[in-house]
């Protein structure tokens, strides 16, 4: 017998032993399910697969009977929109203030304390804050996605550029290189895919400030609509939102990464084909 | 005309003196060997050299001009490791030092003059021995290719300086006495004076037209940062100079 560190799984394995804990889930779920539907039809704490789908054909393929918009697709394009507003603002403040902080020294005296301190400010107890000064609507929740990945994504950028080798900058410099073209030809190239890694990173926390402000005050949008069908103990829209929320996640997560390996083939240069 | 003339110079950091009383003059196209134990301070006054630190006391002159107290294209610089832009081809690392030069505001080149930038850098990069890896990253390189893409990309601005530090430490035998002749014939075409700091006295013997001892001449055995280390030997190899020098003629 060989150790089992140096066992490798082949093609067909790495599927398998990948779906394994997806197919563990379903079956005990669906097992959980119909047993608690055995002891009461009405049950809503486990809706069947078939009532999921029922429902998301409500809220995904019927025009709602009061407005007659396609709620889920509403609910989606407005919780996008912020997200990806607020992560567009903070990525554009990060780029600007971390390379900054990471390359000038005077910058980084000036604001590393003051970043450093307000990156331990919990956003979630400045939502109030932001409610009563930007309003219940798009703003606060824009801002709060803002307030919560910008010190993150500022203090890792800054970080990353710091640790870039002095030899490069000076090296830089007898090429007869100004700051401002060390930013651009040295600096900004290889932190981009760097910064692009910190956003994969911060997607979680984005998506979880963004659906607790609108879970408090919003009139559209996938945290909203989560929260608002509580009330009716409505798993059966819930989970698929989850599911639909965890999906977009994801393929945006694949996205950058994508965006990464397309744009920068430097990254993975000399790295073998692994 | 590139002559170094260092007088009078003392560096320190806070606990340490480094290097105390050096004085030295070199003139134009020498090709100075720095050897010493390590931790002497032959890299701090590389970096002395580059501008990259500054001395506590006396100063460094450059063609008797006070040397500019920041890294500039007069001075070319090759280090042990990290000497090259991992984010760019080969050709792309050597046009950078011409993109720097002609385009100010985006660094970049276009049309007529990025071709003619790439056929420059081409011909570089063929010189060294690269011609055929133009379209390489670093990371795809032997740590011999990558020192001759550093040694390509320096002289591109044509410095009056060139700076080297430990550049074949890493190096296999083979490989490093390709380098030794390649550095040879670039420093005689460009005529340019070097600096190259080494541990392997063989190598500062076999290039240099002066090598340059650095050892502390005291040591308190209580205290080993009182004193720092000076020149202690300065050997100008005349005759190897002579030889050169009329063999450049001769070309
Ligand atoms: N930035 C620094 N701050 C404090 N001490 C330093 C610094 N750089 C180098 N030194 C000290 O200066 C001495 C000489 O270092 P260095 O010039 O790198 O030696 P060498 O290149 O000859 O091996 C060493 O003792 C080192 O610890
Ligand atoms: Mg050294």
């Amino acid at each position: 017998m060989r150790r089992i560190i140096n066992r490798r799984p082949g093609r067909g394995g790495i599927l398998f032993w990948g779906a394994l804990p997806f197919l563990a889930v379903a079956m005990g779920y669906a097992a959980a399910s119909a047993l608690r539907l055995a002891d009461n039809p009405n049950d809503k704490l486990l809706p069947p697969l078939s009532a999921m789908i029922a429902a998301v054909q409500r809220v995904a393929f019927t025009p709602d009977a009061r407005t007659g918009d396609y709620l889920m697709w509403v609910d989606t394009a407005a919780s996008l929109h912020r997200l990806g507003l607020g992560l567009g603002v903070a990525t554009a403040l990060a780029l600007v203030i971390g390379i900054g902080m990471g390359l000038v020294p005077y910058v980084r005296a000036g604001l590393s304390p003051f970043v450093a301190i307000l990156s331990m400010v919990p956003p979630m107890a400045v939502l109030p804050v932001l409610f009563i000064v930007f309003g219940l609507d798009e703003l606060s929740k824009v801002v709060l996605v803002v307030v919560g990945v910008t010190p993150f994504l500022i203090r890792d950028l800054a970080m990353r550029t710091a640790e870039m080798p002095r030899e490069q900058l000076i090296k830089a410099q007898t090429l007869g290189a100004s700051t401002w073209q060390i930013v651009l030809r040295v600096v900004l190239p290889q932190m981009l895919p760097r910064l692009v890694d910190a956003l994969r990173l911060s997607l979680g926390p984005a998506w979880l400030f963004l659906i607790s402000a609108e879970a408090i005050a919003a009139t559209e949008g996938l945290g909203y609509r989560i929260f608002l069908v509580r009330r009716y103990m409505a798993m059966d829209v819930i989970l698929p939102y989850v599911a639909w929320i965890t999906l977009l996640a994801f393929v945006s997560d694949y996205l950058l990464r994508l965006f990464n390996a397309r744009c920068f083939p430097w990254l993975r240069a000399g790295k073998g084909s692994s | 005309m590139s002559n170094v003339s260092v007088r009078g110079l003392w560096m320190e950091y806070p606990n340490q003196v480094v290097l105390e009383r050096v004085d030295l003059e070199i003139p134009s196209g020498e090709f100075c060997a720095l050897v010493g134990p390590s931790g002497c301070g032959k890299t701090t006054f590389l970096r002395l050299l580059l501008g990259e630190e500054r001395p506590t006391r006396g100063g460094i002159f450059l063609d008797d001009q006070p040397l500019v107290a920041e890294p500039g294209p007069d001075r070319g610089v090759v280090f042990q490791r990290y000497s090259v832009f991992p984010h760019l081809t080969a050709l792309e690392n050597v046009i950078l030092g011409r993109e720097f030069e002609g385009s100010r505001f985006l660094g970049r080149l276009f049309g007529a003059r990025r071709r003619a930038a790439l056929a420059e850098a081409a011909a570089v990069l063929e010189a060294v021995g690269l011609g055929a890896h133009t379209h390489k990253y670093p990371a795809e390189m032997s740590g011999g290719m990558q020192q001759r893409l550093a040694i390509a990309q320096a002289l591109i601005r044509k410095p009056k300086l060139l700076l080297l530090d430990e550049p074949f430490g890493a190096l296999d035998a083979g490989t490093k006495v390709q380098m030794y002749e390649l550095l040879l014939r670039l420093w005689a075409e460009e005529r340019m004076t070097v600096f190259m700091v080494t541990h392997d006295l063989k190598e500062g013997f076999t290039l240099g037209t002066r090598v340059l001892a650095f050892d502390k001449v005291r040591v308190d055995p209580t205290d080993p940062g009182a004193y720092g280390a000076t020149i202690t030997y300065n050997l100008p190899l005349t005759e190897k100079k002579a030889v050169r020098e009329r063999l450049v003629a001769a070309d």
